[in-house]
């Protein structure tokens, strides 16, 4: 396999007395879309903000496109792309002109035009940033990390305190992305923004990755347990249980015999809010 | 791109936001004509007691010309870069290969320009409305005198955004520390009006001797002064320190979060 894009052996970052990041690992591959998942104050905008080459680390060790993110010279900024958790843009310049601006800042931008229809802002070329709504905002600020043509793109929490439409419009983007061969390193504390976005997620909570994988098999869910509920006479009753097929079994063969229904017999597998919530909970018992 | 390409690219969006901003184009160009135009009718007949007396406006249009340069250039300077700083406008400029010194140089360049332009505006506003005559065999002094000023507020404004946590901080903490120097200096009460001890005191001060230094060189009373190099010493020094301050204190990444 090729050199990752993205690799981070035992990543520490500390302000003052404060561990923000206690030692993470990961590694993500060219193209892929790599979320990184965790509650609000888990340490991802600090890992995100080193691996930019805002922050320095307190230690460990970091390759991003190669090189160090702490040494990054102009021609690495060339092939990275940054949308910031939030950023205001110039509420004077329209759409077309912030992109220009940006456009002059690399040596071979994408064209203007090709990139405000890429963000989905055809039809909001001319207005100025001040008249878009948050969401337009955002895939403008999109399209700004997009305009130098990088490889890499990193996205913070880019659908953070949108509503439901805004927010399904910027995921169409940024699946968009994944047509165009970039490889994302995507932030966000929304499970459903994970599954539905990325390849490959990792779960972080309290600076520690506690999970890692395709948001399918993420977390063992064949490990946590399953959920057994029906009425009986009247009153709800609902079982956990790792061993769901005995005990249905079980259950069910009782049932035969005493010639009694189970009104509403279902059986639950948990869901990825389920696994993510148990998994950052769990990092909070510490 | 070479650096000038650089410069010149950022300069145009620049002086494209500038223009578009009601609040820029109101304080930092209508701002200065509307003080001229006030001080002028109210004290428009009188004389002042300099160099044997000279008419109020030919006073007034110097003094608000200098007041216009230190409002284009620390004033407006600080406000903007504040503004983008806590928007976080110019921590995301700096995640892109551009140097940084772009971002600060087009904004000095959009303040070079606006100065430059109040001077035209104000100058033709005293000789069409007041008489006042506008010194043509001067204008290398001016000029010159002018730039000096210019480049050594830029590097005070930029200093001075440091010290400014807020957005909304910064009108209040500009204002407070211009507008008593204006008045101490000179520029608003002419200076044969002020207690010597106050003079001494707003000596201190660069905006003092920016204003003697202009002031000398645009009245066509004074018969051709040369450059007032004690004057634009003290501008300059003042200029040296606020560079100073600002490479050691300026950041980039918003104070608020």
């Amino acid at each position: 396999m090729a050199d990752p894009v993205i690799s981070i052996r035992g990543l520490r970052k500390s302000y003052g007395e404060f561990e923000a990041v206690r030692g993470i690992d990961l590694e993500v591959q060219a193209g892929e879309v790599f979320a990184f998942l965790g509650p609000n104050g888990a340490g991802k905008t600090t890992t995100v903000e080193i691996l930019e080459g805002y922050r320095k680390r307190s230690g460990g060790e970091v390759s991003v496109l190669g090189e160090d993110p702490q040494h990054g010279d102009r021609a690495w900024r060339e092939r990275i792309g940054i949308v910031l958790q939030s950023c205001r843009l110039d509420p004077y310049l329209t759409v077309r002109e912030s992109l220009g601006l940006y456009a002059g800042y690399y040596r071979a931008p994408r064209p203007v035009d090709e990139v405000v229809e890429l963000v989905g802002l055809g039809g909001k070329a001319d207005a100025r940033a001040r008249s878009l709504s948050g969401g337009q905002q955002r895939r403008l600020d999109v399209g700004m990390a997009l305009i130098g043509d990088p490889e890499l793109l990193f996205l913070d929490e880019p659908t953070t305190g949108f509503d439901p439409s805004a927010r399904r419009q910027a995921w169409e983007t940024i699946a968009g992305l994944r047509d165009l061969g970039k490889t994302v390193f995507l932030t966000t504390h929304y499970m459903d923004e994970a599954q539905r976005l990325a390849d490959r997620v990792t779960i972080i909570s309290r600076g520690k990755v506690v999970a890692s994988g395709t948001p399918d098999d993420l977390g063992h869910r064949e490990s946590l347990p399953t959920t057994i509920s029906y009425r009986l006479s009247g009153e709800e009753v609902s079982v956990e249980t790792t061993t769901p097929v005995t005990d249905l079994h079980e259950l069910t063969g009782r049932a035969v015999e005493q010639g009694l229904e189970l009104e509403g017999l279902e059986v639950t597998r948990p869901n990825l809010e389920d696994v993510y919530l148990s998994l950052t909970a769990e990092g909070e018992e510490e | 791109m070479n650096g000038f390409a650089l410069f010149a690219h950022q300069f145009r969006y620049d002086q494209k936001a500038f223009w578009r901003n009601p609040a820029s184009v109101f304080f930092t160009v209508m701002f200065p004509v509307v003080l001229l135009l006030i001080f002028a009718t109210v004290f428009g007949d009188q004389t002042v007691d300099v160099r044997g007396g000279i008419k109020t406006t030919a006073y007034y249009v110097p003094a608000i010309i200098t007041l216009a340069v230190i409002s284009a250039t620390m004033q407006s300077l600080a406000m903007s870069l504040v503004i983008a700083r806590e928007d976080g406008r110019l921590k995301r400029g700096r995640g892109t290969p551009m140097p940084a010194w772009v971002f600060i140089a087009g904004r000095v360049g959009n303040s070079a320009v606006v100065a430059l332009l109040m001077l035209a505006l104000l100058a033709l506003i005293g000789r069409v409305l007041y008489g006042v005559a506008i010194p043509w065999d001067q204008m290398p002094q001016i000029v010159v005198t002018l730039l000096i000023g210019a480049a050594a507020f830029c590097c005070l404004g930029i200093a001075l955004t440091a010290a400014i946590p807020s957005q909304d901080a910064a009108a209040p903490i500009v204002n407070a520390l211009l507008l008593p120097l204006y008045f101490l200096s000179g520029v608003f009460i002419p200076d044969d009006q002020l207690p010597s001890g106050v003079i001494h005191f707003a000596d201190i001060f660069p905006i003092r001797h920016f204003f003697e230094a202009f002031f000398d060189v645009y009245d066509p009373g004074s018969g051709g002064a040369s450059l007032q190099w004690g004057n634009l010493a003290v501008v300059a020094i003042w200029g040296v320190a606020g560079l100073l301050l600002a490479i050691r204190f300026f950041r980039w990444t918003p104070r608020g979060g």
